[in-house]
């Protein structure tokens, strides 16, 4: 049998319908129809073309990175702001790429001001042919200063507002793109669907400085002698993204589409993000990197995925993880676990052993002299089952976590509050 | 008959190790993420079969190692045995761009055989024949120029019969690659999986012009292709030629990787030549247990065609070097080689005037070239030799429209990348020469 012919990636979002769930983010990858057309031709299913306003003037230069330890750009950061090119020329563009690209989703970003702009730039979005709408209240940068991007979506009455004025103009679904510079998201998710957004995407970048150049004592990215905050993404982000995209997917009140952003890199991610409740992905970072190739290895990734896990559509999948995010109150006091060493696998290098001295509970030890091997030994009655000594190990499955049973049945915080349920004794609390 | 069980468990090539050995899954893990996904890579430019390698390598820092083995096999179908013996060093590996920065280039060879060893593990399949065309092509030779070709014509849905005069299909990889590369068992278990594709006849212990003639193939067939390979050894016309302990150099390699070779009393080996067939058989010499190994040349290191990193690989194994030397006699003793009588060489070539030398030996192989083939094409129409090889063109054309060749007998004998390589564009010829009507 061929390979994943099973397999349908059709991915709706909010009304969006894409052949594949890989979207480009709002962002320089989806800065012209030329690019765009490349993009579907490697094999992206959507674009949310770069934000379209009152075209600006950008500064040079305008990213930074954050390398660590030999890898470069695990985050980054931008001082860029939306479109700089006339608006005529991308909405010619929008309509050359959907007449050319009738199947692949094209979704117009929005950034404006007044309900007059928002209505006269929706019309010209609808009428080049977009499929869905993006509204940016998300950048963190430059424009929030001009009381537009996040300065709108951290307000949720302002936010409710303009997504309704959206929603009244126009004729294909709204999605609401919403910033992570805010201290729970939900509010802000909750405002987008009070104001009839059909979906909502997230996360846009989060405010950051990236670094500074020690020899002259200005921030990064320097511009002439000054610098200014950013907007952080990458794969440095993933986590706080996907902490945001499961607080809405879990949240009961909310059940609006969500397409999610932030650090997605490769096929995993995506899984990832769709276990978590998304419907589409969107990809800034790893494109600008390393071009737009790497969504035929997303495609398959996430074909053989599926394939090996007998879904066979991404509604299939989609939020399979969200059940299990929940809360600290009902993880289960009495679930016990400690570190056991494959000593066939380790191979003496004692990170665990440090890791376990001075960041944890001082119980993996060094074997004694005359065991004659380097094989560390982990005192379980102390192991408190972190798992940290599991992370530094670099030996891929050398660490697992065992479960012991030690005669307690699950017992919850909120169940011992409230019904008084026996906790097993803690461990390295001396 | 691709059945390697049947192959002799005891044969001399088991005892050899992996010069490179395959990778875990730690390792391969930290050399792909290693990669610096290049665009335009140079690497990829390097590959005679164009493997999309920084995809492929991409994939397995992803864990789609079932995507990597794709990436690779539908390039090159031969990716497990290509990843085990192409001079990546002259390719893929000198290509990349870590060498322009002084740092060690990326393990392509080994992250190639760490994907393709997985998929043939598993029997992972990609490629289904396509549908039916009702064309047939015939394919004389069973290599890997063969054997890529019938595949991609499968994939086209042209019927396949390939005709290959010996008892084992997979050609220099079953019965020639050097075994601390690839084993005649690995190799036919690739064989096995690349016939997978089903559709493919195989008549083995067929020659041309013995048992079927070009007219009876023309006939059969819409279209051929030839990958019949060099002839045998060329032997030296000197005194002596007829004492036992003297062969071929690709005769006797054949014979350690397919059976058992005796060295017995065998304590010192000769083998005359300077190309990549000598530097084999030096080192497999070496590591057959031969306790001192010669290679004779009339050459020196500099002039030597062998590949450098393998010579060099061979004279920290011990092997010796006697340059700018030519044999003119054997000597004999109790019907045996015990000894090479020689003479020294100069500037020009010529012998140097003087008595010249012997040197013992128990054990003379010939790596000097292959015939070529002489008659084999004879009476094949519109087929033109050149210095012994097939003439063809870029895509595998020859003078005659119907027929098409590639591997060794066209390009004089190259590497098993390449072969494959001329398989699959002459595959691609015939597809469009059947589909646009030219047939019998
Ligand atoms: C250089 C740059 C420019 C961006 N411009 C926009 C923009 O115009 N509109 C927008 O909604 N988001 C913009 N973004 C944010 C991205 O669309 C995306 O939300 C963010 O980068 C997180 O995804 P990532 O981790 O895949 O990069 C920009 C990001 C970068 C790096
Ligand atoms: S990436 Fe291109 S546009 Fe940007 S600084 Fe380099 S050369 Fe200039
Ligand atoms: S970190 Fe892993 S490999 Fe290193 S000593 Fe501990 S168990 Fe062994």
């Amino acid at each position: 049998m061929a390979f994943g012919t099973s397999v349908d990636l059709t991915s709706n979002t909010g009304g969006i319908v894409t052949p594949n769930p890989f979207w480009l983010a709002s962002a320089p990858p989806a800065n012209s129809g030329a690019q765009i057309m490349r993009a579907f031709d490697a094999g992206w299913g959507g674009a949310v073309w770069k934000t379209l306003g009152t075209p600006i003037q950008n500064v040079s230069s305008r990213f930074g990175a954050l390398h660590f330890k030999g890898t470069r750009a695990i985050g980054f950061n931008n001082i860029e702001l939306i479109t700089d090119r006339p608006l005529e020329v991308n909405f010619r563009e929008i309509a050359e790429v959907k007449k050319r690209y009738p199947k692949h989703g094209v979704i117009v970003s929005l950034m404006v001001e007044t309900r007059d702009e928002w209505r006269d730039m929706i019309k010209r979005a609808i009428d080049a042919g977009a499929d869905g709408l993006e509204l940016n209240f998300g950048c963190p940068h430059g424009m929030c200063e001009r009381g537009m991007g996040s300065a709108v979506g951290q307000e949720p009455a302002l936010n409710e507002k303009i997504t309704s004025w959206a929603v009244e103009f126009s004729t294909v679904p709204v999605l609401v793109k919403l910033t992570p510079n805010v201290d729970e998201i939900n509010p802000h998710g909750l405002a987008a669907k009070r104001g009839g957004a059909h979906g909502v995407s997230l996360i846009n970048t989060i405010k950051s400085l990236i670094g500074i150049d020690i020899d002259r004592f200005v921030p990064e990215p320097r511009v002439s002698g000054l610098s200014t905050n950013g907007g952080y993404c990458g794969a440095a982000v993933k986590p706080i993204a996907m902490h945001m995209i499961g607080s809405l997917a879990r949240d009961p009140d909310f059940g609006l589409p969500i397409s999610g952003i932030g650090g997605v890199a490769n096929w995993r991610d995506a899984v990832e993000f769709i276990l978590l409740g998304c419907s589409s992905v969107q990809v800034c970072t790893e494109v600008m990197l390393r071009g737009y190739r790497v969504v035929g290895d997303m495609i398959e990734g996430l074909t053989e995925y599926m394939r090996s896990h007998g879904f066979s559509t991404i509604e299939e999948m989609r939020g399979k993880a969200v059940p299990q995010f929940s809360e600290w109150g009902e993880l289960d006091l009495n679930y016990e676990t400690v570190a056991k060493i494959d000593p066939g696998k380790c191979i003496g290098c004692h990170a665990c052993v440090v890791a376990c001295h001075d960041g944890a509970h001082q119980c993996i030890h060094p074997a004694p002299k005359e065991a004659g091997t380097r094989v560390p030994v982990v005192d379980e009655s102390e192991c408190v089952g972190c798992n940290l000594c599991q992370i530094v190990c670099p030996v891929p499955d050398c660490i697992t976590m065992a479960a012991v049973d030690n005669g307690f049945k699950p017992a919850t915080w909120n169940e011992f509050v409230s019904e008084g349920k026996p906790l097993r004794p803690k461990k390295g609390a001396h | 008959m691709v059945d390697s069980r049947t192959l002799p468990e005891d044969r001399s090539e088991a005892g050899f190790g992996d010069y490179k050995p395959a990778l875990g899954p730690a390792q391969a893990l930290a050399e792909a993420n290693r990669c610096l996904y290049c665009a335009d890579a140079p690497c990829v430019q390097k590959c005679p079969t164009g493997i999309d390698i920084p995809e492929f390598i991409r994939k397995i820092s992803t864990g789609n190692l079932k995507g990597s083995a794709r990436t690779i096999l539908d390039a090159n179908i031969f990716g497990m045995s290509c990843a085990r013996v192409c001079p990546v060093e002259v390719l893929c590996v000198g290509g990349c761009v870590y060498n322009e920065m002084d740092a060690p280039p990326i393990a392509i060879g080994r992250l190639q055989r760490y994907a393709t060893d997985a998929a043939l593990a598993a029997d992972w399949r990609y490629f289904e024949a396509g549908p039916d065309s009702g064309r047939s092509v015939g394919l004389i030779g069973g290599g890997p120029a063969s054997l890529a070709a019938a595949h991609e014509l499968r994939r086209r849905g042209h019927a396949c019969t390939i005709y290959d005069a010996g008892k084992w299909l997979g050609g220099l990889n079953t019965t020639g690659v050097a075994p601390y590369k690839l084993r005649a068992d690995d190799a036919l278990a690739e064989v096995a999986y690349v016939l997978g594709i089903g559709g493919i006849a195989v008549e083995s212990g067929v020659q041309v012009g013995r048992d079927v003639t070009w007219d009876a193939l023309l006939a059969r067939h819409d279209a051929l292709f030839i990958g019949v390979g060099l002839g045998a050894d060329r032997t030296l016309d000197i005194p002596g030629k007829e004492l036992g302990g003297i062969d071929g150099a690709v005769a006797f390699i054949e014979k350690f990787k397919l059976g058992r070779v005796d060295l017995a009393g065998v304590q010192r080996a000769i083998v005359v030549g300077g190309g990549n067939t000598a530097v084999d058989a030096v080192r497999e010499l070496v590591g057959l247990g031969v306790p001192e190994v010669t290679m004779l040349y009339r050459g020196d290191e500099a002039a030597m065609s062998g590949y450098e990193h393998e010579w060099k690989a061979a004279k920290i194994e011990g092997v010796r070097s006697l340059w700018h030397t030519q044999p003119t006699a054997y000597v004999g003793r109790d019907g045996r080689v015990a000894g090479l009588r020689c003479v020294k060489l100069g500037a020009d070539k010529r012998p140097l005037p003087g008595e010249g030398f012997e040197v013992p030996a128990e054990l003379v192989l010939l790596a000097i070239g292959q015939a070529r083939l002489g008659e084999l094409v004879a009476g094949l129409g519109g087929v033109q030799l050149e210095g012994g090889r097939l003439l063809v063109d870029a895509d595998g054309a020859t003078g005659n429209p119907r027929v098409f060749a590639g591997g060794d007998c066209a390009n004089g004998g190259k590497e098993v990348v390449n072969a494959v390589a001329e398989g699959k564009r002459a595959a691609l010829a015939i597809d469009r020469a059947l589909t646009t009507g030219a047939s019998k």
